[in-house]
C-alpha cells in the first residue's frame, strides 16, 4: 500500500468514526435540553429524571466526540501537509472560528451544567444545556463551511500557487453549504430522535419505568418526523443542486455512464462493473431522475462518460470518475434507511396518539433495531459526499493525491493507523458496555444510590447530573 | 504599524501561554491522582477539582492549532507532518485522558477506576512531556528543506536539550498542579499537597536552571533577542523565588499566581526567541519558517483579526464565570457538590 492509500484509510476510519457521535452528540444534547425546558416551566420532576438520564448518555457519547474530534484537527496538518498548505488561507478560518466560537462554549457551558445543578438557579441552570447545543449547532455550521469549501470552492483567489480567502462572506453563503447545513443537521436531530426512540421502546417493552419512557417517546417521534422531513427536503435540495456543481459525482451516485436520455429514469438497482463501464442489470423507475435532478419530469442528466471527456478537456488528462459502486450504493442507503425512519417516527406517533404501543411489541421492538438506521444514513450520505469528489480533495482545484504529506513515511503511517484503530475499537466497546449499563440502570437511578451508603459518596456527586 | 501577521504570531503565544497556564495546572491534577492521592476517596476530590474546568481548558489548544492553520498555513503544515509520531502520542494521551474523566465514574469497580487512572496519569503526564520536547526542539533547529518539509531523524526529536526541555515543562505543570490542589482541597489533602509543592520546587528550579543554560548552548536564545530574553530570565527567577517564599508562608493563592506567571514567562521566553521565526532549519537559515513567509494572505487575516478580537473577550468573560461558580474547596462531606 502506498503511502496515499494509507493516509486515506486512516482519514476515512478516523472520520467516519468521529462522525457516529457528532450527530448523535447535536440531537441528544438538543433533546435533553428540551426536556429540561419542559422541567423548568411545567415544573415536574419527571423531566427533571428525563434530562439527566438521557443527559448521562450524552455525556458517555459526548467525551468520545470531543477527543476524537482533535484528531480530526491535528490530522490535516500530520497527513495532508500539501492540502494544508494549500488552502490553509482558506480552510484554517473556519476551523480556528470554530474552535473560539463553539468549543469554548461548549465545552465550558457543559462543565457548569454537569456539575452546577444544585448551585445555580434553574433557569440559568437551563440556560447552560441550551448555550451548549447552539455551541454544537455552530460548531457543524463552521466545519460544513469548510467542508462545502471543498466540494465546491468560493471566495478565494489563487496566489502564489496558493488559494487565499478573499471573501469570507461567499464563504458562508456557499450555496453548497446551504444546502448541506441542514441536511446534517436535521439528520443529527434525527439521529437524537431515534436513539431515544429506540432505548425508550425497550423499556417500555421491559415495562421499566414505562411513564417516564413514554414521554421520552413522545417527544422524540415528534423531533424524528419533523426532522426526517427536514432531511428529505433538504436532502433533495442538495441533489439538485448537485447538478450544478458537481455533476459527476450525481452521474457516479446514480450509476450512469451514458447520458440519461430526456425523460431521466431513477435506477433503484443495478450491478455496475466499473472495469467495463457498464451495468449489467437494473431496475428503474421512469421520470423520477428527472424529478430528482431538476424537479420536474423532464430534462436530461449527463452520464459519467461524457462528464469524463469534458473534464479531461478542463482539467487534463487523467481520471475523474469516482468510485461508482460505492457513490452508487451508499447513496441507496442512505434514502433508503432516511424513508424508513420518516415512516417509523409517523406510525409511532399514531400509535402513541391511540395508546396502542404497549400492544404492538413488533413496532416496540423493531423501534430498537431501528436505532441503528441514523447511524447507517450519516454514514452513509458522509461517504457518499467525500467519495463522490474524488480524485479531487477541493473540487476542480486539488487531487487528493497531491494533498499528501511528502514527509511522512509508510511506516509512520501504519503506526498511527494500527494505534488509532486499535484505540477506537476499544472505545467503541468501552461505549457500548457504558450504554448497556446506563440504560439497564435506568432513569430513576440516582435516588436509589443516594439511599444507599455508597463506598465512596463523592463519586455519586460527581456525576449526579 | 504592526503587521498583522506579528499580531497573529502574539496571538498564537498567547493561546499557548492561555493552554499551559490553565491545562498546565489540570495536566499536573491528573498526575497527582497517581502520585498524591492515597485513596479512592482522596483521587475522586481531586479529580473533582478540574472536573469541570478541564475540557474548556483543552480548548485552549484546539485553537491555538486552529489559529495556526489559519494564520501560519506553513508553519502548521510543516510542523504537524514534521511531528508526526510525536503528535500521535499526544493524541492518544489526550483521547485516553478525555474519555477517562469522563468513563471512571461510570462503573462501580475499583479495577475500573484504577485502569482509568493510569489512563489519566500517563494522558496527563505525556502532552506537557511532548510539547516541551517540541518547543525546545524546535527552537534548537529542525532539518527542514527548502521546500518547508520537516524530515527529521531520531536524535533530531530526542536529545538531551529537548529531553531537559520536555522534563522542565512536565514539572512546571505538575507543580502548578498541586498548588492548585492546595486551593481547591481542604485538609489532609490540602496539607500533602502544599508540602509536596514544596519539596518539588527546588526539582523545578533544578530542571529550568538546566533548561536555561543548555539554551545559551544549544539555541540562540541569547544572541538573537538576549536584551528580551535575559530579562525574562530574570523574571522567571523572580517568580519561582517569590513562590518558594509563599509556598513557606502558606499562601496557596500567592504562590499559585506565581507558578502561573512562570509558566506564562517561560512560554513566553520561547515565543520570544523564536521570533520573528516560527520554526528554526538547522540546514540553513534561509530555509526558517517566519511570520512572514508561513502566513495567510492579508484578507484572511484581517477577518480573522475582527473575529478573534470580538470573541475573545466573551471567551475569557464565561471561562472567569465558570471559575467564579467553582470558587469553593472540594472535600468528601461536601454532598451536594
Amino acid at each position: 500500500m502506498s503511502e496515499l492509500v494509507l493516509a486515506r484509510l486512516q482519514f476515512g476510519s478516523t472520520t467516519i468514526f468521529h462522525f457516529l457521535f457528532v450527530p448523535l452528540s447535536i440531537g441528544l444534547v438538543f433533546m435533553v435540553a428540551v426536556m429540561e425546558t419542559m422541567y423548568v416551566v411545567k415544573n415536574q420532576e419527571v423531566y427533571k429524571k428525563m434530562a439527566k438520564f438521557w443527559g448521562h448518555l450524552f455525556l458517555i457519547n459526548f467525551a468520545i466526540g470531543v477527543v476524537t474530534g482533535i484528531l480530526q484537527e491535528f490530522q490535516f496538518g500530520m497527513n495532508w501537509s500539501e492540502y494544508s498548505r494549500f488552502v490553509g488561507d482558506v480552510f484554517g478560518a473556519p476551523l480556528a472560528i470554530e474552535a473560539l466560537l463553539a468549543f469554548f462554549m461548549e465545552s465550558t457551558f457543559l462543565g457548569i451544567w454537569i456539575f452546577g445543578w444544585d448551585r445555580l438557579s434553574k433557569k440559568v441552570h437551563l440556560a447552560c444545556i441550551w448555550l451548549v447545543s447552539l455551541g454544537t449547532v455552530l460548531s457543524a455550521f463552521w466545519i460544513l463551511a469548510a467542508n462545502s469549501f471543498m466540494q465546491e470552492p468560493v471566495g478565494f483567489v489563487i496566489n502564489n500557487g496558493r488559494a487565499e480567502m478573499n471573501d469570507l462572506f461567499a464563504l458562508l453563503t456557499n450555496p453548497q453549504l446551504l444546502v448541506e447545513f441542514p441536511h446534517t443537521i436535521f439528520g443529527a436531530l434525527a439521529t437524537g430522535a431515534f436513539f431515544i426512540g429506540g432505548v425508550s421502546t425497550y423499556k417500555i417493552m421491559k415495562k421499566q419505568e414505562v411513564h417516564i419512557f413514554k414521554k421520552s417517546f413522545d417527544i422524540a417521534m415528534v423531533v424524528a418526523l419533523i426532522a426526517g422531513m427536514g432531511v428529505a427536503f433538504s436532502g433533495h435540495a442538495q441533489a439538485k443542486h448537485l447538478m450544478e456543481s458537481q455533476p459527476m459525482k450525481m452521474a457516479a451516485s446514480e450509476g450512469l455512464w451514458e447520458d440519461s436520455g430526456d425523460p431521466a429514469a431513477w435506477t433503484m438497482f443495478a450491478l455496475i462493473d466499473s472495469e467495463n463501464k457498464e451495468n449489467s442489470f437494473e431496475i428503474k423507475i421512469p421520470y423520477a431522475l428527472s424529478y430528482l435532478a431538476y424537479e420536474k419530469f423532464k430534462g436530461e442528466v449527463p452520464g459519467m462518460n461524457t462528464l469524463q471527456a469534458q473534464y479531461e478537456e478542463k482539467y487534463g488528462e487523467g481520471n475523474y470518475i469516482p468510485p461508482v459502486n460505492t457513490t452508487f450504493w451508499s447513496f441507496r442507503i442512505m434514502a433508503g434507511t432516511g424513508i424508513a425512519m420518516i415512516f417509523a417516527a409517523a406510525l409511532g406517533l399514531f400509535y402513541s396518539f391511540r395508546e396502542k404501543l404497549d400492544a404492538n411489541r413488533w413496532f416496540l421492538k423493531g423501534m430498537t433495531v431501528l436505532i441503528a438506521f441514523p447511524f447507517l444514513a450519516n454514514t452513509a450520505g458522509w461517504i457518499m459526499t467525500e467519495i463522490g469528489r474524488q480524485p479531487w480533495t477541493v473540487f476542480g482545484l486539488m487531487t487528493t493525491a497531491a494533498s499528501v504529506s511528502p514527509n511522512v513515511s509508510k511506516g509512520s503511517l501504519l503506526f498511527s493507523l494500527i494505534i488509532f484503530t486499535t484505540m477506537y475499537a476499544v472505545l467503541a466497546g468501552v461505549l457500548i458496555y457504558l450504554f448497556v449499563k446506563e440504560i439497564k440502570k435506568g432513569a430513576d437511578h440516582d435516588s436509589v444510590i443516594g439511599h444507599s451508603a455508597s463506598v465512596d459518596p463523592f463519586d455519586k456527586e460527581a456525576y449526579n447530573l | 504599524m504592526i503587521v498583522l501577521s506579528e499580531l497573529w504570531f502574539v496571538l498564537v503565544a498567547v493561546l499557548f501561554i492561555g493552554f499551559f497556564f490553565l491545562e498546565g495546572f489540570d495536566f499536573g491534577v491528573g498526575m497527582s491522582v497517581r502520585l498524591l492521592a492515597r485513596d479512592d476517596v482522596e483521587r475522586r476530590i481531586m479529580i473533582n477539582t478540574i472536573g469541570p474546568f478541564w475540557d474548556a481548558n483543552e480548548v485552549w489548544l484546539i485553537t491555538a492549532g486552529g489559529a495556526i492553520f489559519a494564520a501560519f498555513p506553513h508553519w502548521y503544515a510543516t510542523m504537524f507532518s514534521g511531528y508526526y509520531i510525536p503528535f500521535v502520542f499526544v493524541l492518544i494521551a489526550l483521547i485516553g485522558r478525555g474519555v477517562a474523566f469522563e468513563f471512571r465514574g461510570k462503573v462501580d469497580s475499583r479495577k475500573w477506576a484504577k485502569t482509568w487512572d493510569w489512563v489519566i496519569f500517563f494522558g496527563s503526564l505525556l502532552p506537557p512531556f511532548l510539547f516541551g520536547v517540541l518547543f525546545s526542539s524546535i527552537l534548537r533547529g529542525m532539518p527542514i528543506d527548502k521546500n518547508m518539509n520537516l524530515s527529521a531523524g531520531f536524535s533530531d526529536f530526542v536529545n538531551v536539550y529537548s529531553v531537559t526541555g520536555g522534563i522542565t515543562v512536565t514539572l512546571l505543570c505538575l507543580l502548578h498542579g498541586a498548588l492548585f490542589l492546595t486551593l481547591k482541597t481542604t485538609s489532609e489533602i490540602r496539607k500533602r499537597a502544599r508540602g509536596f509543592a514544596g519539596r518539588l520546587i527546588w526539582v523545578v528550579l533544578a530542571s529550568l536552571t538546566a533548561f536555561v543554560s543548555l539554551s545559551a548552548f544549544e539555541t540562540d536564545l541569547f544572541t538573537v533577542r538576549g536584551n528580551i530574553t535575559l530579562p525574562l530570565v530574570g523574571l522567571i527567577v523572580a517568580s519561582y523565588g517569590l513562590a518558594v517564599f509563599f509556598i513557606s508562608k502558606k499562601r496557596d493563592g500567592w504562590s499559585f499566581a506565581m507558578t502561573g506567571a512562570g509558566i506564562a514567562l517561560t512560554i513566553g521566553m520561547i515565543f520570544t526567541a523564536l521570533f520573528p521565526r516560527v520554526m528554526v532549519s538547522s540546514i540553513q537559515s534561509a530555509y526558517d519558517l517566519t511570520v512572514y513567509n508561513a502566513s495567510s494572505g492579508d484578507y484572511s487575516m484581517k477577518v480573522m483579526t475582527i473575529v478573534a478580537v470580538s470573541l475573545l473577550p466573551f471567551v475569557i468573560g464565561y471561562q472567569i464565570w465558570s471559575y467564579y461558580v467553582f470558587r469553593k474547596r472540594v472535600d468528601e462531606k461536601d454532598l451536594t457538590y
